[in-house]
Protein backbone atom coordinates (compact mmCIF):
# COMPACT_ATOMS: atom_id res chain seq x y z
CA UNK A 1 0.00 0.00 0.00
CA UNK A 2 1.27 3.43 -0.79
CA UNK A 3 1.66 5.56 2.29
CA UNK A 4 0.55 8.88 1.01
CA UNK A 5 0.75 12.07 3.00
CA UNK A 6 -2.63 13.72 3.27
CA UNK A 7 -4.21 16.49 5.26
CA UNK A 8 -6.06 14.25 7.66
CA UNK A 9 -6.37 15.55 11.19
CA UNK A 10 -4.06 14.49 13.98
CA UNK A 11 -5.35 11.96 16.49
CA UNK A 12 -6.22 14.40 19.27
CA UNK A 13 -7.64 17.18 17.12
CA UNK A 14 -11.26 18.17 17.25
CA UNK A 15 -12.91 17.97 13.84
CA UNK A 16 -12.92 21.23 11.95
CA UNK A 17 -16.25 22.94 11.75
CA UNK A 18 -15.68 23.98 8.16
CA UNK A 19 -13.71 22.13 5.53
CA UNK A 20 -10.24 23.63 5.33
CA UNK A 21 -9.91 26.31 2.70
CA UNK A 22 -8.08 25.31 -0.48
CA UNK A 23 -4.71 24.18 0.69
CA UNK A 24 -2.15 22.59 -1.52
CA UNK A 25 -2.92 18.90 -1.44
CA UNK A 26 -0.41 16.08 -1.72
CA UNK A 27 -3.20 13.65 -2.57
CA UNK A 28 -2.01 13.29 -6.18
CA UNK A 29 1.10 11.54 -4.85
CA UNK A 30 -1.10 8.49 -4.27
CA UNK A 31 -1.35 8.10 -8.03
CA UNK A 32 2.41 8.10 -8.52
CA UNK A 33 3.03 4.32 -8.70
CA UNK A 34 0.35 3.97 -11.35
CA UNK A 35 1.44 7.08 -13.24
CA UNK A 36 5.10 6.09 -13.21
CA UNK A 37 4.21 2.66 -14.55
CA UNK A 38 2.08 4.22 -17.28
CA UNK A 39 4.81 6.69 -18.20
CA UNK A 40 7.54 4.04 -18.33
CA UNK A 41 5.63 1.35 -20.20
CA UNK A 42 2.96 3.19 -22.17
CA UNK A 43 3.98 6.77 -22.73
CA UNK A 44 7.69 6.27 -23.38
CA UNK A 45 7.27 3.34 -25.82
CA UNK A 46 4.59 5.30 -27.68
CA UNK A 47 6.78 8.41 -27.71
CA UNK A 48 9.73 6.39 -28.98
CA UNK A 49 7.59 5.10 -31.85
CA UNK A 50 6.61 8.66 -32.77
CA UNK A 51 10.17 10.00 -32.52
CA UNK A 52 11.78 7.10 -34.37
CA UNK A 53 9.24 7.44 -37.18
CA UNK A 54 11.00 10.68 -38.06
CA UNK A 55 14.50 9.24 -37.85
CA UNK A 56 16.50 8.14 -40.86
CA UNK A 57 19.07 5.34 -40.89
CA UNK A 58 21.77 7.70 -39.60
CA UNK A 59 19.52 9.08 -36.89
CA UNK A 60 18.82 12.29 -38.81
CA UNK A 61 15.39 13.94 -38.97
CA UNK A 62 13.38 12.85 -42.00
CA UNK A 63 9.86 12.50 -43.35
CA UNK A 64 11.00 9.69 -45.63
CA UNK A 65 9.58 6.87 -43.44
CA UNK A 66 6.12 8.37 -43.42
CA UNK A 67 6.32 9.06 -47.15
CA UNK A 68 7.34 5.43 -47.70
CA UNK A 69 4.39 4.14 -45.68
CA UNK A 70 1.91 5.94 -47.93
CA UNK A 71 3.73 5.26 -51.20
CA UNK A 72 5.46 1.86 -51.00
CA UNK A 73 3.20 -0.66 -52.70
CA UNK A 74 3.57 -3.53 -50.19
CA UNK A 75 2.92 -1.24 -47.22
CA UNK A 76 -0.05 0.50 -48.84
CA UNK A 77 -1.51 -2.87 -49.70
CA UNK A 78 -0.98 -4.04 -46.10
CA UNK A 79 -3.00 -1.05 -44.91
CA UNK A 80 -5.63 -1.68 -47.57
CA UNK A 81 -6.00 -5.32 -46.52
CA UNK A 82 -6.17 -4.44 -42.82
CA UNK A 83 -8.65 -1.65 -43.42
CA UNK A 84 -10.90 -3.68 -45.68
CA UNK A 85 -10.99 -6.63 -43.28
CA UNK A 86 -11.82 -4.23 -40.46
CA UNK A 87 -14.57 -2.57 -42.51
CA UNK A 88 -16.08 -5.88 -43.66
CA UNK A 89 -16.16 -7.41 -40.19
CA UNK A 90 -17.26 -4.19 -38.48
CA UNK A 91 -20.23 -3.69 -40.80
CA UNK A 92 -21.05 -7.38 -41.14
CA UNK A 93 -20.55 -8.15 -37.46
CA UNK A 94 -22.34 -4.97 -36.48
CA UNK A 95 -25.37 -5.72 -38.62
CA UNK A 96 -25.67 -9.35 -37.58
CA UNK A 97 -24.97 -8.56 -33.92
CA UNK A 98 -27.63 -5.87 -33.94
CA UNK A 99 -30.20 -8.20 -35.53
CA UNK A 100 -29.34 -10.87 -32.98
CA UNK A 101 -29.64 -8.45 -30.05
CA UNK A 102 -32.91 -7.18 -31.52
CA UNK A 103 -34.21 -10.72 -31.91
CA UNK A 104 -33.65 -11.69 -28.28
CA UNK A 105 -34.61 -8.36 -26.69
CA UNK A 106 -37.56 -7.17 -28.78
CA UNK A 107 -38.36 -10.22 -30.89
CA UNK A 108 -40.43 -11.91 -28.20
CA UNK A 109 -38.07 -14.83 -27.65
CA UNK A 110 -38.09 -16.52 -24.24
CA UNK A 111 -36.09 -14.63 -21.64
CA UNK A 112 -33.84 -17.58 -20.93
CA UNK A 113 -32.48 -17.42 -24.50
CA UNK A 114 -31.49 -13.85 -23.91
CA UNK A 115 -29.51 -14.64 -20.76
CA UNK A 116 -27.88 -17.48 -22.63
CA UNK A 117 -26.97 -15.31 -25.62
CA UNK A 118 -25.46 -12.56 -23.47
CA UNK A 119 -23.42 -15.06 -21.43
CA UNK A 120 -22.22 -16.81 -24.54
CA UNK A 121 -21.36 -13.50 -26.19
CA UNK A 122 -19.19 -12.69 -23.18
CA UNK A 123 -17.19 -15.86 -23.80
CA UNK A 124 -17.13 -15.64 -27.60
CA UNK A 125 -16.01 -12.01 -27.69
CA UNK A 126 -12.99 -13.12 -25.64
CA UNK A 127 -12.42 -16.28 -27.64
CA UNK A 128 -9.94 -14.86 -30.11
CA UNK A 129 -6.41 -15.69 -31.09
CA UNK A 130 -4.80 -19.03 -31.79
CA UNK A 131 -7.58 -21.40 -30.62
CA UNK A 132 -10.15 -19.49 -32.67
CA UNK A 133 -8.04 -19.92 -35.78
CA UNK A 134 -7.78 -23.67 -35.10
CA UNK A 135 -11.52 -23.95 -34.61
CA UNK A 136 -12.13 -22.44 -38.03
CA UNK A 137 -9.45 -24.54 -39.70
CA UNK A 138 -11.33 -27.56 -38.33
CA UNK A 139 -14.55 -26.09 -39.74
CA UNK A 140 -13.74 -24.71 -43.18
CA UNK A 141 -10.12 -25.76 -43.65
CA UNK A 142 -8.95 -28.29 -46.23
CA UNK A 143 -10.35 -31.23 -44.26
CA UNK A 144 -12.78 -29.25 -42.14
CA UNK A 145 -16.28 -30.36 -41.24
CA UNK A 146 -18.05 -28.06 -43.71
CA UNK A 147 -15.59 -28.89 -46.48
CA UNK A 148 -16.18 -32.62 -46.03
CA UNK A 149 -19.92 -32.13 -45.69
CA UNK A 150 -20.14 -30.16 -48.92
CA UNK A 151 -17.97 -32.70 -50.69
CA UNK A 152 -20.01 -35.70 -49.59
CA UNK A 153 -23.27 -33.96 -50.45
CA UNK A 154 -22.37 -32.47 -53.80
CA UNK A 155 -19.06 -34.08 -54.72
CA UNK A 156 -17.41 -30.70 -54.98
CA UNK A 157 -14.20 -30.03 -53.10
CA UNK A 158 -14.60 -26.33 -52.35
CA UNK A 159 -10.87 -25.94 -51.96
CA UNK A 160 -10.16 -27.36 -55.39
CA UNK A 161 -12.42 -24.89 -57.19
CA UNK A 162 -9.85 -22.16 -56.79
CA UNK A 163 -11.49 -21.17 -53.55
CA UNK A 164 -9.32 -20.53 -50.56
CA UNK A 165 -10.24 -19.51 -47.07
CA UNK A 166 -6.80 -18.10 -46.39
CA UNK A 167 -7.65 -14.68 -47.77
CA UNK A 168 -9.53 -11.56 -46.72
CA UNK A 169 -12.95 -13.23 -46.88
CA UNK A 170 -11.91 -16.35 -45.02
CA UNK A 171 -10.25 -14.31 -42.31
CA UNK A 172 -13.35 -12.11 -42.12
CA UNK A 173 -15.49 -15.16 -41.38
CA UNK A 174 -13.11 -16.01 -38.53
CA UNK A 175 -13.05 -12.45 -37.14
CA UNK A 176 -16.85 -12.32 -37.17
CA UNK A 177 -16.80 -14.90 -34.39
CA UNK A 178 -15.53 -12.34 -31.88
CA UNK A 179 -16.99 -9.29 -33.62
CA UNK A 180 -20.73 -9.85 -33.52
CA UNK A 181 -20.84 -11.03 -29.88
CA UNK A 182 -19.25 -7.70 -28.94
CA UNK A 183 -22.05 -5.90 -30.79
CA UNK A 184 -24.61 -8.03 -28.92
CA UNK A 185 -22.98 -7.17 -25.57
CA UNK A 186 -23.17 -3.43 -26.22
CA UNK A 187 -26.45 -3.22 -28.13
CA UNK A 188 -28.47 -5.38 -25.73
CA UNK A 189 -28.53 -2.74 -22.97
CA UNK A 190 -29.12 0.01 -25.55
CA UNK A 191 -32.16 -1.82 -26.95
CA UNK A 192 -33.33 -2.40 -23.39
CA UNK A 193 -33.16 1.36 -22.93
CA UNK A 194 -35.85 1.95 -25.55
CA UNK A 195 -38.74 2.85 -23.31
CA UNK A 196 -42.09 1.25 -23.87
CA UNK A 197 -43.67 4.68 -23.30
CA UNK A 198 -41.98 6.08 -26.40
CA UNK A 199 -43.52 3.42 -28.57
CA UNK A 200 -46.91 3.83 -26.91
CA UNK A 201 -46.75 7.59 -27.34
CA UNK A 202 -46.02 7.10 -31.03
CA UNK A 203 -48.89 4.68 -31.42
CA UNK A 204 -51.25 7.07 -29.66
CA UNK A 205 -50.21 9.77 -32.06
CA UNK A 206 -51.00 7.46 -34.95
CA UNK A 207 -47.47 6.64 -36.04
CA UNK A 208 -46.82 3.47 -37.97
CA UNK A 209 -44.20 1.01 -36.89
CA UNK A 210 -41.96 2.28 -39.70
CA UNK A 211 -42.37 5.89 -38.52
CA UNK A 212 -41.58 4.88 -34.95
CA UNK A 213 -38.34 3.27 -36.09
CA UNK A 214 -37.42 5.99 -38.56
CA UNK A 215 -38.10 9.01 -36.35
CA UNK A 216 -37.76 7.77 -32.76
CA UNK A 217 -35.96 4.48 -32.19
CA UNK A 218 -33.28 4.73 -34.86
CA UNK A 219 -32.13 8.27 -34.02
CA UNK A 220 -31.85 7.22 -30.38
CA UNK A 221 -29.92 4.06 -31.22
CA UNK A 222 -27.79 5.56 -33.97
CA UNK A 223 -24.94 6.83 -31.76
CA UNK A 224 -24.64 3.42 -30.05
CA UNK A 225 -24.82 1.65 -33.40
CA UNK A 226 -22.21 3.81 -35.10
CA UNK A 227 -20.01 3.95 -32.01
CA UNK A 228 -19.97 0.18 -31.59
CA UNK A 229 -19.32 -0.34 -35.29
CA UNK A 230 -16.28 1.93 -34.97
CA UNK A 231 -15.18 -0.09 -31.94
CA UNK A 232 -15.48 -3.30 -33.93
CA UNK A 233 -13.44 -1.69 -36.68
CA UNK A 234 -10.60 -0.95 -34.28
CA UNK A 235 -10.96 -4.38 -32.71
CA UNK A 236 -10.32 -6.09 -36.03
CA UNK A 237 -7.67 -3.60 -37.10
CA UNK A 238 -5.40 -4.36 -34.13
CA UNK A 239 -5.82 -8.16 -34.22
CA UNK A 240 -2.64 -10.16 -34.77
CA UNK A 241 -2.70 -13.60 -33.16
CA UNK A 242 -5.84 -14.82 -34.93
CA UNK A 243 -4.57 -13.83 -38.37
CA UNK A 244 -1.08 -15.18 -37.70
CA UNK A 245 -2.32 -18.58 -36.52
CA UNK A 246 -4.90 -18.79 -39.32
CA UNK A 247 -2.80 -17.87 -42.32
CA UNK A 248 0.78 -17.74 -41.10
CA UNK A 249 2.26 -14.71 -42.80
CA UNK A 250 0.43 -15.36 -46.07
CA UNK A 251 -1.94 -12.52 -45.62
CA UNK A 252 -0.36 -9.11 -45.72
CA UNK A 253 -1.87 -7.31 -42.69
CA UNK A 254 -0.23 -4.31 -41.02
CA UNK A 255 -0.02 -6.19 -37.71
CA UNK A 256 1.63 -9.16 -39.45
CA UNK A 257 4.19 -6.88 -41.12
CA UNK A 258 4.99 -5.24 -37.77
CA UNK A 259 5.28 -8.68 -36.16
CA UNK A 260 7.70 -9.71 -38.91
CA UNK A 261 9.65 -6.51 -38.40
CA UNK A 262 10.07 -7.36 -34.70
CA UNK A 263 11.23 -10.92 -35.34
CA UNK A 264 13.71 -9.94 -38.00
CA UNK A 265 14.05 -6.64 -39.78
CA UNK A 266 11.88 -7.68 -42.77
CA UNK A 267 11.62 -4.10 -43.99
CA UNK A 268 15.37 -3.60 -43.70
CA UNK A 269 14.69 -0.22 -42.15
CA UNK A 270 13.92 0.20 -38.47
CA UNK A 271 12.47 3.67 -38.94
CA UNK A 272 9.92 2.30 -41.37
CA UNK A 273 8.63 -0.16 -38.76
CA UNK A 274 8.06 2.75 -36.41
CA UNK A 275 6.21 4.74 -39.08
CA UNK A 276 4.03 1.71 -39.80
CA UNK A 277 3.23 1.37 -36.08
CA UNK A 278 2.54 5.09 -35.85
CA UNK A 279 -0.01 4.80 -38.65
CA UNK A 280 -1.79 2.07 -36.71
CA UNK A 281 -1.85 4.08 -33.50
CA UNK A 282 -3.29 7.09 -35.35
CA UNK A 283 -6.07 5.02 -36.93
CA UNK A 284 -6.83 3.30 -33.60
CA UNK A 285 -6.86 6.63 -31.76
CA UNK A 286 -9.32 8.04 -34.31
CA UNK A 287 -11.51 4.97 -33.77
CA UNK A 288 -11.50 5.34 -30.00
CA UNK A 289 -12.18 9.08 -30.22
CA UNK A 290 -15.12 8.40 -32.54
CA UNK A 291 -16.37 5.67 -30.24
CA UNK A 292 -16.24 7.75 -27.07
CA UNK A 293 -17.85 10.73 -28.81
CA UNK A 294 -20.71 8.51 -29.97
CA UNK A 295 -20.97 6.93 -26.51
CA UNK A 296 -21.42 10.34 -24.95
CA UNK A 297 -24.19 11.13 -27.41
CA UNK A 298 -25.78 7.76 -26.74
CA UNK A 299 -25.67 8.33 -22.97
CA UNK A 300 -28.18 11.17 -23.30
CA UNK A 301 -30.97 8.67 -23.66
CA UNK A 302 -29.85 5.81 -21.47
CA UNK A 303 -30.66 6.39 -17.87
CA UNK B 1 -45.73 -5.75 -28.80
CA UNK B 2 -44.94 -9.20 -27.40
CA UNK B 3 -45.73 -11.24 -30.45
CA UNK B 4 -43.33 -13.97 -31.38
CA UNK B 5 -41.59 -13.08 -34.55
CA UNK B 6 -40.54 -15.87 -36.90
CA UNK B 7 -37.61 -13.73 -38.04
CA UNK B 8 -36.37 -13.45 -34.49
CA UNK B 9 -36.18 -17.24 -34.32
CA UNK B 10 -34.41 -17.49 -37.65
CA UNK B 11 -31.79 -14.89 -36.68
CA UNK B 12 -31.31 -16.53 -33.31
CA UNK B 13 -30.89 -19.94 -34.95
CA UNK B 14 -28.32 -18.52 -37.38
CA UNK B 15 -26.43 -16.99 -34.47
CA UNK B 16 -26.41 -20.28 -32.62
CA UNK B 17 -25.15 -22.12 -35.71
CA UNK B 18 -22.35 -19.58 -36.05
CA UNK B 19 -21.51 -19.98 -32.36
CA UNK B 20 -21.58 -23.75 -32.18
CA UNK B 21 -20.60 -25.02 -35.60
CA UNK B 22 -16.88 -24.23 -35.16
CA UNK B 23 -16.95 -25.81 -31.71
CA UNK B 24 -18.67 -28.95 -32.98
CA UNK B 25 -16.27 -29.09 -35.92
CA UNK B 26 -13.29 -28.72 -33.59
CA UNK B 27 -14.56 -31.50 -31.35
CA UNK B 28 -15.19 -33.70 -34.38
CA UNK B 29 -11.75 -32.94 -35.77
CA UNK B 30 -10.01 -33.64 -32.47
CA UNK B 31 -11.57 -37.11 -32.39
CA UNK B 32 -10.22 -38.17 -35.79
CA UNK B 33 -6.54 -38.56 -34.94
CA UNK B 34 -6.57 -42.28 -35.76
CA UNK B 35 -7.56 -43.66 -39.12
CA UNK B 36 -10.73 -45.80 -39.04
CA UNK B 37 -11.25 -45.15 -35.35
CA UNK B 38 -13.97 -42.72 -34.39
CA UNK B 39 -14.11 -41.34 -31.83
CA UNK B 40 -10.43 -41.58 -31.03
CA UNK B 41 -8.96 -39.79 -28.07
CA UNK B 42 -5.48 -40.13 -29.47
CA UNK B 43 -5.07 -36.35 -29.96
CA UNK B 44 -5.94 -35.68 -26.32
CA UNK B 45 -3.69 -38.51 -25.21
CA UNK B 46 -0.79 -37.02 -27.17
CA UNK B 47 -1.41 -33.55 -25.77
CA UNK B 48 -1.74 -34.70 -22.18
CA UNK B 49 1.30 -36.96 -22.58
CA UNK B 50 3.49 -34.17 -23.90
CA UNK B 51 5.83 -32.75 -21.25
CA UNK B 52 6.00 -29.54 -23.33
CA UNK B 53 2.29 -29.08 -22.73
CA UNK B 54 2.80 -29.02 -18.97
CA UNK B 55 5.86 -26.81 -19.02
CA UNK B 56 4.23 -24.23 -21.32
CA UNK B 57 0.94 -24.39 -19.47
CA UNK B 58 2.87 -23.98 -16.22
CA UNK B 59 4.73 -20.95 -17.60
CA UNK B 60 1.46 -19.33 -18.58
CA UNK B 61 0.05 -20.06 -15.12
CA UNK B 62 3.08 -18.34 -13.60
CA UNK B 63 2.77 -15.33 -15.94
CA UNK B 64 -0.92 -14.98 -15.18
CA UNK B 65 -0.30 -15.21 -11.44
CA UNK B 66 2.39 -12.51 -11.58
CA UNK B 67 0.22 -10.36 -13.85
CA UNK B 68 -2.72 -10.62 -11.48
CA UNK B 69 -0.60 -9.65 -8.45
CA UNK B 70 1.04 -6.64 -10.16
CA UNK B 71 -2.21 -5.52 -11.77
CA UNK B 72 -4.08 -5.70 -8.45
CA UNK B 73 -1.29 -3.82 -6.64
CA UNK B 74 -1.36 -1.05 -9.23
CA UNK B 75 -5.05 -0.75 -10.01
CA UNK B 76 -6.77 -1.34 -6.67
CA UNK B 77 -4.98 1.32 -4.56
CA UNK B 78 -5.05 3.77 -7.46
CA UNK B 79 -8.74 3.33 -8.15
CA UNK B 80 -9.55 3.45 -4.43
CA UNK B 81 -7.54 6.63 -4.05
CA UNK B 82 -9.24 8.17 -7.08
CA UNK B 83 -12.64 7.41 -5.61
CA UNK B 84 -11.71 8.59 -2.14
CA UNK B 85 -9.65 11.70 -2.76
CA UNK B 86 -9.32 12.54 -6.44
CA UNK B 87 -12.63 12.00 -8.23
CA UNK B 88 -11.68 14.69 -10.75
CA UNK B 89 -8.81 12.47 -11.91
CA UNK B 90 -11.07 9.54 -12.70
CA UNK B 91 -11.52 10.25 -16.45
CA UNK B 92 -7.75 10.65 -16.80
CA UNK B 93 -6.98 7.36 -15.05
CA UNK B 94 -9.71 5.61 -17.03
CA UNK B 95 -8.24 7.02 -20.23
CA UNK B 96 -4.83 5.55 -19.38
CA UNK B 97 -6.30 2.15 -18.58
CA UNK B 98 -7.99 2.13 -21.98
CA UNK B 99 -4.77 2.57 -23.97
CA UNK B 100 -4.54 -1.14 -24.86
CA UNK B 101 -7.57 -0.49 -27.03
CA UNK B 102 -5.71 2.29 -28.83
CA UNK B 103 -2.23 0.79 -28.99
CA UNK B 104 -2.52 -2.78 -30.33
CA UNK B 105 -0.50 -5.46 -28.55
CA UNK B 106 1.83 -5.90 -31.51
CA UNK B 107 2.57 -2.15 -31.63
CA UNK B 108 3.09 -1.97 -27.86
CA UNK B 109 5.49 -4.91 -28.02
CA UNK B 110 7.34 -3.16 -30.82
CA UNK B 111 7.70 0.01 -28.73
CA UNK B 112 8.68 -1.87 -25.56
CA UNK B 113 11.30 -3.97 -27.33
CA UNK B 114 12.90 -0.94 -28.99
CA UNK B 115 12.99 0.96 -25.71
CA UNK B 116 14.08 -1.78 -23.31
CA UNK B 117 16.29 -3.84 -25.60
CA UNK B 118 19.54 -2.30 -24.57
CA UNK B 119 21.30 -0.18 -21.97
CA UNK B 120 20.47 1.44 -19.65
CA UNK B 121 17.47 -0.81 -18.99
CA UNK B 122 17.78 -4.18 -20.77
CA UNK B 123 14.48 -5.51 -19.39
CA UNK B 124 14.09 -7.70 -22.44
CA UNK B 125 16.39 -10.33 -21.00
CA UNK B 126 13.99 -11.04 -18.15
CA UNK B 127 10.35 -12.13 -18.25
CA UNK B 128 9.58 -8.83 -16.50
CA UNK B 129 8.80 -7.14 -19.81
CA UNK B 130 6.31 -9.90 -20.66
CA UNK B 131 4.52 -9.52 -17.34
CA UNK B 132 4.52 -5.74 -17.78
CA UNK B 133 2.89 -6.16 -21.19
CA UNK B 134 0.25 -8.44 -19.68
CA UNK B 135 -0.39 -5.99 -16.84
CA UNK B 136 -1.08 -3.26 -19.40
CA UNK B 137 -3.33 -5.67 -21.28
CA UNK B 138 -5.26 -6.33 -18.06
CA UNK B 139 -5.68 -2.62 -17.23
CA UNK B 140 -9.05 -2.00 -18.93
CA UNK B 141 -10.64 -5.10 -17.44
CA UNK B 142 -9.17 -4.69 -13.96
CA UNK B 143 -9.94 -0.98 -13.76
CA UNK B 144 -13.46 -1.48 -15.01
CA UNK B 145 -14.14 -4.25 -12.51
CA UNK B 146 -12.70 -2.37 -9.52
CA UNK B 147 -14.27 0.93 -10.59
CA UNK B 148 -17.72 -0.67 -10.90
CA UNK B 149 -17.25 -2.28 -7.48
CA UNK B 150 -16.17 0.97 -5.82
CA UNK B 151 -19.02 2.87 -7.38
CA UNK B 152 -21.49 0.55 -5.73
CA UNK B 153 -20.24 1.46 -2.24
CA UNK B 154 -19.78 4.83 -0.59
CA UNK B 155 -15.99 4.84 -0.35
CA UNK B 156 -15.68 8.16 1.45
CA UNK B 157 -18.26 7.42 4.11
CA UNK B 158 -16.90 3.94 4.76
CA UNK B 159 -13.33 5.22 4.97
CA UNK B 160 -14.19 8.12 7.25
CA UNK B 161 -16.39 5.96 9.45
CA UNK B 162 -13.51 3.52 9.85
CA UNK B 163 -11.08 6.36 10.51
CA UNK B 164 -13.31 7.88 13.16
CA UNK B 165 -13.36 4.51 14.88
CA UNK B 166 -9.58 4.63 14.96
CA UNK B 167 -8.79 2.24 12.12
CA UNK B 168 -5.46 2.50 10.34
CA UNK B 169 -5.02 2.23 6.57
CA UNK B 170 -4.35 -1.49 6.72
CA UNK B 171 -7.57 -2.16 8.62
CA UNK B 172 -9.54 0.18 6.40
CA UNK B 173 -8.44 -1.51 3.20
CA UNK B 174 -8.44 -5.13 4.29
CA UNK B 175 -11.36 -5.16 6.73
CA UNK B 176 -13.66 -2.55 5.24
CA UNK B 177 -13.05 -1.89 1.56
CA UNK B 178 -11.85 -5.22 0.15
CA UNK B 179 -14.63 -7.37 1.61
CA UNK B 180 -17.05 -5.05 -0.18
CA UNK B 181 -15.12 -5.47 -3.42
CA UNK B 182 -14.84 -9.25 -3.37
CA UNK B 183 -16.98 -9.85 -6.44
CA UNK B 184 -15.39 -7.01 -8.41
CA UNK B 185 -11.85 -8.12 -7.60
CA UNK B 186 -12.56 -11.74 -8.42
CA UNK B 187 -14.10 -10.91 -11.78
CA UNK B 188 -11.09 -8.75 -12.64
CA UNK B 189 -8.81 -11.60 -11.57
CA UNK B 190 -10.56 -14.30 -13.60
CA UNK B 191 -10.81 -12.13 -16.69
CA UNK B 192 -7.10 -11.36 -16.46
CA UNK B 193 -6.41 -15.06 -15.99
CA UNK B 194 -8.42 -15.98 -19.09
CA UNK B 195 -6.69 -13.33 -21.18
CA UNK B 196 -3.14 -14.18 -20.13
CA UNK B 197 -3.63 -17.94 -20.48
CA UNK B 198 -4.55 -17.65 -24.14
CA UNK B 199 -2.31 -14.72 -25.05
CA UNK B 200 -0.03 -15.20 -28.03
CA UNK B 201 1.30 -11.87 -29.31
CA UNK B 202 3.50 -10.78 -26.38
CA UNK B 203 4.82 -14.22 -25.50
CA UNK B 204 5.64 -15.08 -29.09
CA UNK B 205 7.31 -11.78 -30.02
CA UNK B 206 9.21 -11.54 -26.72
CA UNK B 207 10.18 -15.21 -27.03
CA UNK B 208 9.06 -16.64 -23.70
CA UNK B 209 7.50 -20.04 -23.22
CA UNK B 210 3.72 -19.83 -22.86
CA UNK B 211 0.57 -21.70 -23.75
CA UNK B 212 -0.28 -19.46 -26.73
CA UNK B 213 2.97 -19.94 -28.68
CA UNK B 214 2.88 -23.65 -27.78
CA UNK B 215 -0.55 -23.92 -29.38
CA UNK B 216 0.66 -22.07 -32.45
CA UNK B 217 3.74 -24.30 -32.70
CA UNK B 218 1.63 -27.44 -32.49
CA UNK B 219 -0.75 -25.94 -35.05
CA UNK B 220 2.10 -25.55 -37.50
CA UNK B 221 3.47 -29.06 -36.98
CA UNK B 222 0.54 -31.36 -36.10
CA UNK B 223 -2.92 -31.94 -37.53
CA UNK B 224 -5.35 -33.08 -34.84
CA UNK B 225 -3.69 -32.03 -31.61
CA UNK B 226 -4.35 -28.30 -32.24
CA UNK B 227 -8.08 -29.01 -32.28
CA UNK B 228 -7.79 -30.71 -28.92
CA UNK B 229 -5.82 -27.72 -27.58
CA UNK B 230 -8.41 -25.29 -28.94
CA UNK B 231 -11.09 -27.15 -26.99
CA UNK B 232 -9.00 -27.10 -23.81
CA UNK B 233 -8.42 -23.38 -24.27
CA UNK B 234 -12.10 -22.77 -24.91
CA UNK B 235 -13.02 -24.71 -21.79
CA UNK B 236 -10.61 -22.49 -19.87
CA UNK B 237 -12.22 -19.24 -21.11
CA UNK B 238 -15.68 -20.67 -20.64
CA UNK B 239 -14.77 -21.68 -17.08
CA UNK B 240 -13.36 -18.25 -16.23
CA UNK B 241 -16.24 -16.30 -17.73
CA UNK B 242 -18.69 -18.75 -16.18
CA UNK B 243 -17.20 -18.04 -12.75
CA UNK B 244 -17.39 -14.30 -13.39
CA UNK B 245 -21.03 -14.54 -14.46
CA UNK B 246 -21.82 -16.69 -11.44
CA UNK B 247 -20.11 -14.25 -9.06
CA UNK B 248 -21.71 -11.26 -10.72
CA UNK B 249 -25.30 -12.42 -10.47
CA UNK B 250 -27.46 -9.38 -9.88
CA UNK B 251 -24.60 -6.93 -10.40
CA UNK B 252 -25.47 -4.67 -13.31
CA UNK B 253 -23.36 -2.53 -15.57
CA UNK B 254 -20.46 -4.92 -15.63
CA UNK B 255 -20.46 -6.03 -19.26
CA UNK B 256 -16.93 -6.39 -20.50
CA UNK B 257 -15.41 -5.31 -23.73
CA UNK B 258 -12.96 -7.41 -25.59
CA UNK B 259 -9.64 -6.18 -26.86
CA UNK B 260 -8.04 -7.14 -30.12
CA UNK B 261 -5.84 -10.18 -30.21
Amino acid sequence: MSQTPSITLGKGDAPLARPPTKKFSWAWLGLMPFLLFAIAFLLLPSASIVINSFKGPEGEFTFQNLVDVVTRKDLVSAYQTSLSISAITAIGGGLFGFLLAYAVILGGLPRSLRTFLVTFSGVASNFAGVPLAFAFIATIGNTGLITRLVESLSGVDIHREGFTIYNVWGLSIVYMYFQFPLMVLIMAPALDGLKREWREACENLGATSWQYWRYVALPILLPSLLGTTILLFGNAFGAYATAYAFTGSFINLVTIVIGGQIQGDVLFNSGLGNALALGMVIIMALCMAGYSWMQRRAARWTR
Amino acid sequence: MKKVNIWAWIIFALGMIYFFLPLVATLDFSLRAEKDVYPSFEAFRVVFGDPEFYSNFGSSLLWSLLTIVVSLLLIVPTTYWVHYRLPEWRPFVEFITLTPFVVPAVVLTFGLIRLYCCDPLPLISSPLLLVIGYVILSFPYMFRAVDTGLRAIDVRTLTEAAQSLGAGWWTILFQVIFPNLRVALLSGVFLTFAIVMGEFTFASLLNWPAFGPYMEYLGATRAYEPAALALISFALSWGSVGIIQYLGRGVTGGEQLAGAR
